[in-house]
């Protein structure tokens, strides 16, 4: 008899124990009150049959984003940041999706049958689409990041909402924008987009016509459902792996012109040195480790899967290193799941912490060949070219956690 | 099979016609209707540095000082332009002249490069509660009040569609457009390690 076999046997015979035992009087418990009971049942309502709801005992939030309340005084939204600290796998939830706005906004209350997509310009055929008119053309499916320009970590910054939560991931469906612009024939000297949005301030933007006909998409759903309201509903042009601002919410018009257009959007990107603009559209390889991340607590020694996650504007991600003694040495970590183009990929690595202090990188590599940096390294590499001693661009420098005796996390920037 | 025993310079014209009969673009679904001039002209608000798309109309700097007033400006940005609750509208002070344009703030009526960025945030973006409200009148009187403010303009300036795009910011010559060498899908930067 095979050992697995015997204890069964055991087991059976202990069961039948019991349940003799239950006959005999009734102070005995039965096997399952002995279990740890729910403390409560949720009441089936029809809301809850029509629209389900996460547990009361999940509490993730979002928290407005750089030292600014949203709402504000006047009542508008600015910059709000996702809890990726308690992010699972790659998509972001749509409730919890970073959210951005030029100036401030109310979030426009659209009625899509109302909704109206005018493409004009330099084109040979203006077009105004109707939202079904766009969902009747041909459609794609892809996971993609959107980050904001001021998704930028700082020594004040104490969690990784603070540092990196102006990041979130998506499965968006639309139409391609190259679909669209192709309807309406693109004239010679097209060089440039406006797209513009319906909200009060008309938030609009200015994108390269190369990008336009590359992989922008107008979407109307996201995970699986209409884009939400303060994601853009009815639509929202997507700027795969581009500064978040060029990703324009509640699409209403699109405009083919000769050059670069000075909004106040593009006024408040603006560059002043040539490196500057080139790293100012096209976000750099990047990479955070969310668990173990600042303000949290590590029980004691032993074995942790660290996790967290990398991305790329280049494409996809190919490689994630991770470093346990400050960036002295790396080990690959393992990528799970799919590495899509211009998304969120999550990554894992095997740990034992040996309760001594120390200190938790991350480093991604994407499919260019581009390498995440320390903000060391970038600083060195600015400064002994006479710029100033800061991260040029859009900030994608390496995340340093701190580890103290006491396990707790801590945000190591100096 | 037989296309690939044509000589190259065939197939080369051959491909070439094709990707012209592609460029031509006649529309593959014919989806969707084609606005009315006048459809394009109402949601059309986007001005370009040129100022081709801005509408006839004038304002002064005096006018533009008294719709600071009317028009509620002054209570979120300050009687001076400065010191309320919304972003400031005027340079910073104290600031050497060697320094130059950006040492000025982020301030739009001295910073943008092009003074048709400042008339069409205006007209896109003010007053708040109310944006879309103003005339075009109001909103080149406006401009040209906050360009007088930062030192931009005299004090008797009238702007007009002909001159606002003519007017000469500081910044113009000294931001820096996307380099040419670069496309989507390239490292982000020549010669950068990372």
């Amino acid at each position: 008899m095979s050992s697995k076999q015997s204890n069964r046997r055991k087991f059976l015979k202990r069961s039948a124990a019991l349940a003799g035992g239950l006959g005999l009087g009734a102070a005995t418990k039965s096997a399952t009150g002995q279990l740890q009971e729910p403390e409560a049942y949720i009441q089936g309502t029809d809301e809850l049959v029509a629209y389900g709801k996460r547990s009361r005992f999940v509490t993730s939030e979002r928290i407005a984003h750089g030292g600014r309340a949203s709402p504000d005084t006047f009542g508008l939204d600015f910059h709000i940041a996702s809890p990726i600290q308690d992010s699972m796998g790659v998509i972001t939830p749509s409730s919890l999706h970073y959210m951005g706005t030029t100036r401030g906004s109310f979030v426009p209350d659209i009625d899509p049958e109302k909704h109206r997509l005018m493409i004009h310009g330099m084109v040979d055929r203006p077009l105004i689409f109707t939202m079904a008119e766009l969902k009747r053309l041909p459609s794609v499916t892809r996971t993609h990041f959107i980050e904001c320009a001021g998704n930028r970590s700082n020594s004040r910054h104490t969690t990784v909402q603070e540092t990196h939560g102006m990041t979130s991931c998506a499965e968006w469906t639309g139409v391609l924008l190259s679909t669209l612009l192709n309807e309406a024939g693109v004239q010679d000297g097209g060089n440039w987009i406006v797209a513009e949005g319906v909200e009060e301030v008309k938030g609009a933007s200015s994108i390269p016509m190369s990008k336009a006909m590359d992989d922008i998409m107008i979407c109307y759903g996201m995970n699986g459902e209409a884009v939400r309201p303060q994601q853009g509903f009815p639509l929202r042009l997507l700027a795969p792996g581009f500064e978040g601002i060029l990703s324009v919410k509640w699409l209403r018009r699109i405009k083919v012109v000769d050059e670069f257009y000075m909004t106040y959007n593009d006024y408040g990107h603006l560059h002043q040195d040539a490196d500057g603009a080139a790293m100012g559209m096209q976000i750099g390889p990047k990479s955070v480790i969310t668990y173990p991340s600042g303000g949290q607590q590590l029980p004691g020694r032993g074995y942790y899967e660290l996790t967290g996650l990398a991305w790329s504007g280049g494409g996809a991600v190919s490689r994630v290193e991770v470093s346990t003694d400050g960036g002295r040495n790396w080990k690959d970590a393992e990528i799970r799941g799919t590495a899509h183009r211009m998304a969120h990929t999550r990554f894992s690595f095997e740990w034992n912490w040996d309760g001594e202090p120390c200190e938790l990188q991350s480093r991604c590599t994407d499919e260019l060949g581009s390498v995440q940096a320390s903000r060391a390294e970038i600083i060195e590499y600015w400064t002994q070219r006479g710029q100033p001693a800061r991260v040029k661009g859009q900030d994608n420098s390496i995340q340093p956690w701190r580890i103290d005796r006491d396990g707790s996390v801590h945000n190591a920037i100096a | 099979m037989r296309l690939l025993r044509l000589p190259l310079s065939a197939l080369l014209s051959l491909l070439l016609m094709l990707g012209i009969s592609v460029q031509a673009q006649s529309p593959t679904y014919g989806i969707g209707r084609t606005p009315t001039t006048d459809e394009i002209r109402a949601w059309d608000i986007s001005i370009s540095p040129s100022g081709e798309e801005l509408p006839p109309g004038r304002g002064s700097v005096g006018e533009g000082s008294q719709l600071y007033l009317e028009k509620a400006c002054a209570g979120c940005h300050g009687t001076t332009g400065t010191g309320g609750l919304a972003p400031r509208l005027v340079k910073l002070e104290n600031v050497s002249p060697d320094a130059g344009p950006w040492a000025l703030g982020r301030v739009l009526p001295i910073r943008a490069p092009y003074a048709t960025a400042v008339w069409d945030f205006i007209n896109r973006g003010m007053p708040l509660y109310q944006e879309g409200t103003l005339t075009p009148d109001e909103v080149y009187a406006l401009t040209a009040y906050l360009l007088f403010l930062n030192d931009v303009v005299e004090e008797g300036t009238v702007l007009d569609e002909q001159s606002l795009p003519l007017v000469q910011m500081p910044n113009r010559e000294t931001w820096a457009p996307l380099p040419d060498w670069w496309t989507p899908g390239m490292p982000r930067l020549r010669g950068y390690p990372w």
